[in-house]
């Protein structure tokens, strides 16, 4: 197998009209973004109150989240199976090996990569203009949409981060998604089906397919947030 | 802090809320039966038959017949049985007898009806270090492998194919737990990536003819032996107790266990061909399979 016939699988694939693909395509970035997107609304408040409440145990909380920065998929998605299986205490919900299922796991996944800087960005944030703000009437949590606002442009970055790692990741939504076709498989279980029935060149085509849409999310991300810098002076 | 317990429980009641918006448009209701269009039932069946294209082949027929779709989650025959017994799926469809029996058994489900049977097959390097190639006989095969300690991958995972090599060891009369050295290689992974494996190591490994036929990246291996009578490998299906998960969609499940060992479903499992070769032989209506 060489490259070529990979770059020329990705072309088939993009430009051959396979509905099947387009679909799977569709369906890794619906659930990827619908991760994002949960993780950011919980995640963007939740970490900007963490940077600035003080309770006890406040390191401690701040260390856990930092580490489940690196909580394994393949562990987020037993533990999310284990829940929804029909045997376990949301079984009756159904949602074991349907898209749902797997948004849960990667929200599960990205919220602690967007707690943990939002709660970093804003500390330091604070510390900058926190006499600033007291003179405006904004102390304590009264502060924090102004401080999420002001740190917009590098909150993105966090949000980028989380989106990388659940676009990337195949451990979690194989096993609570069940790679079924046309249904819950998406880019990266497909790569790993493909591998797994020794088709290299399409599943190194599909895995250039993958990178490319990552790389074109960031720079339209990247583009919007110069231009909004730009503006906001 | 009140605030802060007031933005966590609207953080995890938009957690819930927006999958169960994803939900929506992709998932009928758990209780009531789904809309013509969405009716499906869920199949938990083999790496073997999903990796060799079975389905892709036989569930587009079943489906444009009773409008059925049939999800199917590929594992190994062992978690197939497991994922059954938690009620996750509707169907199981696998490949060993023993744990098949056990199921129904132990009232997870059944009865076991018999669908088709294929072989395995001894892969192995061209280079053939252990110098098998050509004989019949699988067990003489498997003491050479053993006693030249050439390297050989197992599945390692519970799967049909796994509890079929753990059998023939056993017909060997070789004790891998006191005998296995380095040379046995457990991964723990599906047929495509035992023969992905064994091909990158130039190490020996059962597979099934279904899976191998359709394999892409065959490199240096080869079959090397084949036709003995024990490599013979038998699938059955069988019906997820809804007296034990009430959930389970009894009718159109038992419809799609109907239609597979139907003349209709049989024909269309004989049907299946890669390169002009037959996978997978049904055998329905043989009593004793």
């Amino acid at each position: 197998m060489d490259v070529t016939q990979a770059l020329s699988a990705a072309f088939g694939l993009v430009f051959g009209g396979d509905h099947a693909f387009y679909a799977i395509v569709g369906l890794s970035l619906t659930v990827t973004l619908s991760a994002v997107v949960l993780a950011a609304l919980i995640g963007l408040p939740a970490g900007a109150l963490l940077a600035l409440a003080r309770f006890p145990g406040r390191g401690a909380v701040i260390v856990l989240v930092n580490g489940l920065m690196g909580l394994p998929p393949v562990v987020a998605g037993l533990i999310v199976f284990l829940v929804l299986s029909r045997s376990g205490p949301l079984g009756s919900l159904g949602l074991l090996f349907t898209p749902a299922a797997m948004v849960v796991a990667q929200t599960l996944l990205v919220l602690p990569i967007v707690i943990a800087i939002t709660r970093q960005l804003i500390e330091d944030l604070h510390g900058e203009y926190r006499e600033h703000l007291a003179s405006l009437g904004l102390t304590g949590i009264r502060a924090i949409p102004t401080l999420l606002w002001d740190g917009r442009f590098a909150l993105a970055t966090a949000i980028l981060a989380g989106f990388g790692r659940a676009s990337a990741e195949v451990g979690a939504v194989l096993i609570v998604g069940g790679n079924i076709a046309g249904y819950t498989r998406t880019m990266t279980t497909a790569i790993a089906l493909e591998t797994s029935k020794g088709d290299l060149p399409l599943a190194l085509g599909l895995g250039i397919v993958l990178i490319a849409l990552t790389l074109g999310i960031n720079a339209v991300t990247y583009a919007a947030s110069r231009v909004g810098a730009r503006f906001a002076g | 802090m009140l605030t802060k317990r007031h933005l966590m429980t609207a953080g995890a009641a938009l957690l819930v809320l927006g999958a169960a918006a994803v939900a929506q448009d992709s998932r009928p209701s758990a209780t009531t039966a789904a809309p013509a269009g969405t009716r499906f039932i869920t199949v938990a069946s083999t790496t073997s038959t999903v990796d060799s294209g079975l389905f892709n082949h036989i569930l587009p027929l079943f489906k444009a017949k009773t409008g059925i779709e049939v999800r199917v989650i590929s594992q190994g025959t062992g978690q197939a049985l497991d994922t059954g017994r938690r009620g996750d799926a509707d169907v199981v469809f696998v490949h060993a007898r023993a744990a098949e029996d056990k199921f129904v058994a132990d009232g997870h489900g059944g009865p076991r009806r018999a669908v088709m049977y294929n072989d395995f097959v001894l892969i192995g390097p061209k280079s053939d270090p252990a110098g098998i190639k050509g004989s019949r006989d699988i067990v003489a095969a498997l003491r050479a492998i053993q006693t030249k300690a050439a390297p050989f991958v197992s599945r390692g995972d519970r799967s049909g194919t796994h509890q079929a090599e753990l059998t023939l060891w056993r017909d060997a009369g070789i004790d891998l737990a006191a005998t296995r050295g380095s040379w046995y290689r457990e991964i723990g992974q599906g047929m495509g990536a035992a023969l992905n494996t064994a091909g990158g190591m130039n190490a020996y490994v059962l597979a099934d003819r279904g899976t191998w036929l359709s394999f892409r990246n065959r490199g240096d291996l080869d079959i090397l032996v084949e036709g003995d009578k024990r490599l013979f490998n038998q699938y059955g299906i069988m019906l997820v107790s809804p007296q034990r998960h009430a959930h389970v969609k009894q009718a159109d499940a038992q419809a799609f266990i109907d239609w597979v060992v139907s003349p209709e479903g049989q024909k269309a499992i004989a049907d299946y061909k890669v390169g002009g070769q037959q996978l997978f032989f049904p055998n329905a209506t043989d009593s004793g399979a």
